[in-house]
Parts: structure tokens; C-alpha cells; sequence
């Protein structure tokens, strides 16, 4: 599989289906992992880095994940290919803009990747439409169990597996969860969740993790603490707390339609209209309005249009994406207007926007 | 959008919520990195990231992982240590920092599977006792005595193994 036959494909995580997926986009699972025979990154020259990316690699190629994977060379991706990986969250920030050999290992329906030298020697990943850790848990941990078979991970007793930065220490599992919460950004609700998350140690992150500010509304909760509990205790407190956020963003949204049902719908019929006629529109504007339609999808104020088209076109609206589907590069201003055109063209008239 | 803490580009965005007031950061890499590991809310100065004394920086100068040579200031500003052996080479300093970041410093999670048997039985044993305390502590009796008996059985397995 090549890097440009993932282009019109959906991927796992926007596949729109499984448990509360109105509310809940994906789940997620990531271990660090490192070699116990090599140095951390930033000790690691490049003859070494190139040592454990070839080590990597010829293990990865050889794991059964079952189904087929392709392995791209990340230093070799020219910058809007590493782009285009980021928003398929199938790669993080941090390994399209670091330097040296690093690379991904990534399964055909992209709900597995494995990246190589990001800021540990291994980052595996799985992710699931919806909310369900169960799954990618027991998938993940086969994963590692048979890595284990074949490598020796830096791990000491007392303090579990070694990374590179001591928060990622102990389990080195990041437990996270994608939720939609329009009502609760639109009725400032939302802080009130994150101050309670706060309290019990668990983080709030944008769409594409680390550092990213809440864009459309989207919101990662995962775990801080790695040390000290077991990887089953983390995953029950996500499992534990996702329900009533859920039910949180459920109530509101009813609140909202039981006591502002005009206004709410005017709100959703304006985002449609714009997106379906639009002549420029910048992603950021593109994903806020796409947020109102989603919502408006699930509530039934939209009839013609499925969820997994609404989240298709939040990722293939995305800079890197629009340009490979143009198979061009596009400056910023002929993106808007690119951007524009293909939500034209997926949108309006209503029977064309949703033939899958 | 501007490093809140020096020229650069800001490129992580963190909200700091403390006795319920939310305050936006905006950091580039290398600030961020640092406000990572000393979690400071007070702006530091590139010179001197705790703000430390002299003799102080000298000292943690002088703290080297014999293995990879990383020193332990060179941790300090850049959050990410050297190698496996820097978290042996470093544990006086790391333990506080570690209390810090997870308020714990024990794993009790998987365990590699070619680890040492002996090894993955003292470290079953310490996972067990840590949830006996946890269900004691919820009043799970029923559970309580599950994991007593696990351990009593595990406990016998290992003076049997001495024996012999």
C-alpha cells in the first residue's frame, strides 16, 4: 500500500460507528517503549539512530498484525506527505517535524501504527471508531507481548518501563478518548468539566494532541499519571468518567433543544448553508461550522446527510489533505478557495453530498 | 503567536487551572519543555532554569550519568533523559520529581514476560498487596479476600521454592 492510496479512504477513526459514536469519535491507546541496548534519542547519534530504526523495522515487518502494513521512511516524506500522516493521526507532530531516520509502521485500515525514534525508540498505537479501551487494549497489549517475544525493552522493576521523559515513565500507556462536546463549548459548560477532569489527574487536549488548541470542538481526555497503577486502573478511570460526560453533552443538547430550539436550529441551518455555498473558507472556520452540523445530524435538524460523510469531510478538508486530493500544493488563500469548492461538491444539491 | 517566555514561536498551548482559575501559557518547544519538568508558574530565565544559586548549578553540573554522560542540568533544560541507566544514575534526584508528576515511584503494571521468574514474583506480590490495601480501603471484602489468598498462595510458592 502506498502513501497516496490512503487519500480517498476514511480510516478507522472516522469510520463514525461503535459504542456512543454521536459523542465519542475514537479511542485510543498508546505505549512508549524503548530498546534496553540503546541510548535515549537525544544521546543517540545518527549511526545509532539508524541502528534502531533498522532494527525496528525488521521486527515491525515481521509481526503479525494480522492484515497487511506498510512501513514509511518519515525522514524520506517530503513535508506535506508527513502532513497528510499527522491528520490521519496515523503519525504525531513531533515525529513529522523531528530530523533523522524515524518511520511508521501502519496496519491497511490505519488502527494500528507503530512509530519509530519519535521522542522514545517506539510509539505503538491503536485506535477504535467509538468508545470502546477494551478493544484496543487487549489488541495493543498482543501487539507488545509479541514485540517482547523478539526485542528487550528497558524496564527495571522499580520503576517499570524507561523513557525518555519521566511522565511517560512505569505503564508509558496514554489512555485517550475523542469526544464532540458542541453543547458544552456553546453553553461554556465545558470548563466546568475540565476543572473536574483536573482534580482527578486526567488531561484535556485539541484534536491532534500535545500543544493543539481545541479545534471543532473536539476534545482528547487521557491519563498524566503512568506510575503507580496498573494499566487496567488507568483504563477504568477514563471507562469510569467518559459516561458522564457523555450524559453531560446529552443533557445539554436536550436543555438546548427543549428551550432554544430556533435559535439552535437557525445556528445549525446557517453552519449548512455556509459550508454548502461558500465561496472561501479557512479550516479553522470550516471546522467550527462542521462541529454545528454534526451536531445538527444527530439532533435531527439535518436528514440528508450521514455522520461518517461529516467526519470524512473534517479530515479531507484539513490543509494536506485537500492539496493531495488536488494533487497540487495550494497557498493558503487557493486552499480556502479549494476547500470551499470541494464542500460545494460534497454538499449541494443535498443527494450528491451523501451517496456513501 | 509569540513564546510567552521568550522570542520564539509558541507552539505548545497549556491551560493551568490553580484554586479554580484557568490561565492560558503559550510556550515554544524549549520553554515548554522546561515548564514540563519544573512545572514553575513564574517565568525563568534561559541562564538559570530553577532559579538556583551558583554552587547549586555546579552542583547538578557535576551529577553525569557514567553511561551516556548526560548531565543532570542538561536533564533539566531539556526534560528528556539520556539512556535507561540515567534513571539509576539519577534516582535521588528523579525520586521527588517522579512523587511530583504521578505521586507514586513503585510500577504496578505489566511486567515483561522474559523478565526473571523470580523477579515477577516479587513484583505480583507487590501489585497484589497494593490492591488488597485498595480494596480493604473501599470496603470490597469480597474481593479482599480473593487477593489474600492469592497472595498467601503466591507467598507459599516462593518459601517452598527457597527450600529447595
Amino acid at each position: 500500500m502506498e502513501l497516496n492510496d490512503l487519500v480517498p479512504r476514511r480510516g478507522e477513526w472516522l469510520r463514525g460507528t461503535g459504542s456512543d459514536s454521536d459523542i465519542v469519535m475514537s479511542s485510543r491507546i498508546r505505549l512508549a517503549r524503548n530498546l534496553a541496548q540503546f541510548p535515549f534519542l537525544n544521546r543517540a547519534d545518527d549511526s545509532v539512530r539508524s541502528e534502531i530504526e533498522r532494527t525496528l523495522r525488521r521486527h515491525l515487518n515481521e509481526l503479525s498484525l494480522g492484515g497487511p502494513r506498510s512501513y514509511l521512511d518519515v525522514s524520506h516524506l517530503e513535508r506535506l506527505d508527513r502532513q497528510f500522516l499527522v491528520e490521519r493521526q496515523l503519525i504525531s507532530r513531533e515525529l513529522s517535524e523531528s530530523h533523522g531516520s524515524r518511520g511508521v509502521c501502519f496496519t491497511e485500515g490505519e488502527n494500528i501504527s507503530l512509530m519509530v525514534n519519535e521522542e522514545d525508540h517506539l510509539r505503538i498505537q491503536v485506535l477504535h471508531s467509538g468508545f470502546d479501551l477494551d478493544s484496543c487494549w487487549q489488541q495493543i497489549n498482543r501487539i507488545d507481548d509479541l514485540l517482547e517475544e523478539r526485542v528487550t525493552y528497558a524496564f527495571s522493576e522499580e520503576l517499570g518501563y524507561l523513557t525518555a521523559c519521566p511522565t511517560n515513565v512505569g505503564t508509558g500507556i496514554r489512555v485517550s478518548v475523542l469526544l464532540h462536546l458542541p453543547a458544552l463549548v456553546m453553553t461554556g459548560e465545558v470548563k466546568k468539566v475540565f476543572q473536574a477532569l483536573q482534580k482527578i489527574n486526567l488531561a484535556v487536549r485539541g484534536l491532534y494532541g500535545e500543544g493543539t488548541q481545541a479545534m471543532g470542538d473536539f476534545y482528547q481526555i487521557s491519563n498524566q499519571i503512568t506510575l503507580g497503577k496498573s494499566e487496567e486502573k488507568l483504563i477504568r478511570s477514563l471507562k469510569d468518567v467518559i459516561p458522564n460526560i457523555i450524559l453531560y453533552e446529552r443533557k445539554v443538547r436536550s436543555a438546548l433543544v427543549k428551550d432554544n430550539r430556533a435559535e439552535l436550529h437557525d445556528k445549525i441551518s446557517r453552519a449548512y448553508g455556509l459550508l454548502r455555498s461558500a465561496q472561501s473558507i479557512s479550516s479553522q472556520e470550516t471546522m467550527d461550522l462542521l462541529s454545528s452540523v454534526r451536531m445538527g445530524v444527530n439532533l435531527g435538524f439535518i436528514d440528508d446527510l450521514s455522520i461518517p460523510t461529516v467526519n470524512e469531510l473534517f479530515i479531507h478538508t484539513q490543509p494536506a489533505h485537500l492539496q493531495k486530493l488536488r494533487k497540487t500544493t495550494l497557498d493558503s488563500a487557493d486552499r480556502n478557495a479549494a476547500r470551499a469548492g470541494y464542500l460545494r461538491h460534497r454538499l449541494s444539491p443535498p443527494a450528491q453530498g451523501d451517496k456513501n | 503567536m509569540k513564546c510567552d517566555r521568550c522570542p520564539k514561536v509558541a507552539t505548545l498551548h497549556v491551560t493551568e487551572i490553580e484554586k479554580g482559575q484557568t490561565q492560558e501559557l503559550h510556550l515554544c518547544e524549549e520553554c515548554a519543555q522546561k515548564y514540563m519538568v519544573t512545572a514553575s508558574p513564574e517565568p525563568v530565565s534561559s541562564a538559570n532554569p530553577a532559579g538556583m544559586s551558583e554552587s547549586e548549578l555546579e552542583e547538578l553540573e557535576r551529577l553525569v550519568c557514567p553511561h551516556c554522560k548526560l548531565t543532570f542540568r542538561e536533564f533539566r533544560s531539556q526534560g528528556r533523559l539520556g539512556c535507561p541507566q540515567c534513571y539509576t544514575a539519577f534516582r535521588d534526584e528523579l525520586v521527588p520529581l517522579l512523587e511530583n508528576i504521578h505521586g507514586d515511584t513503585q510500577h504496578v503494571g505489566k511486567f515483561p514476560r522474559r523478565a526473571p521468574v523470580d523477579s515477577r514474583k516479587r513484583y505480583e506480590l507487590v501489585r497484589l498487596r497494593n490492591e488488597l490495601q485498595a480494596a480493604v480501603a473501599e470496603e470490597s471484602y469480597e474481593q479482599a479476600a480473593k487477593l489474600r489468598d492469592q497472595i498467601q498462595s503466591l507467598e507459599h510458592e516462593s518459601a517452598d521454592a527457597g527450600e529447595a
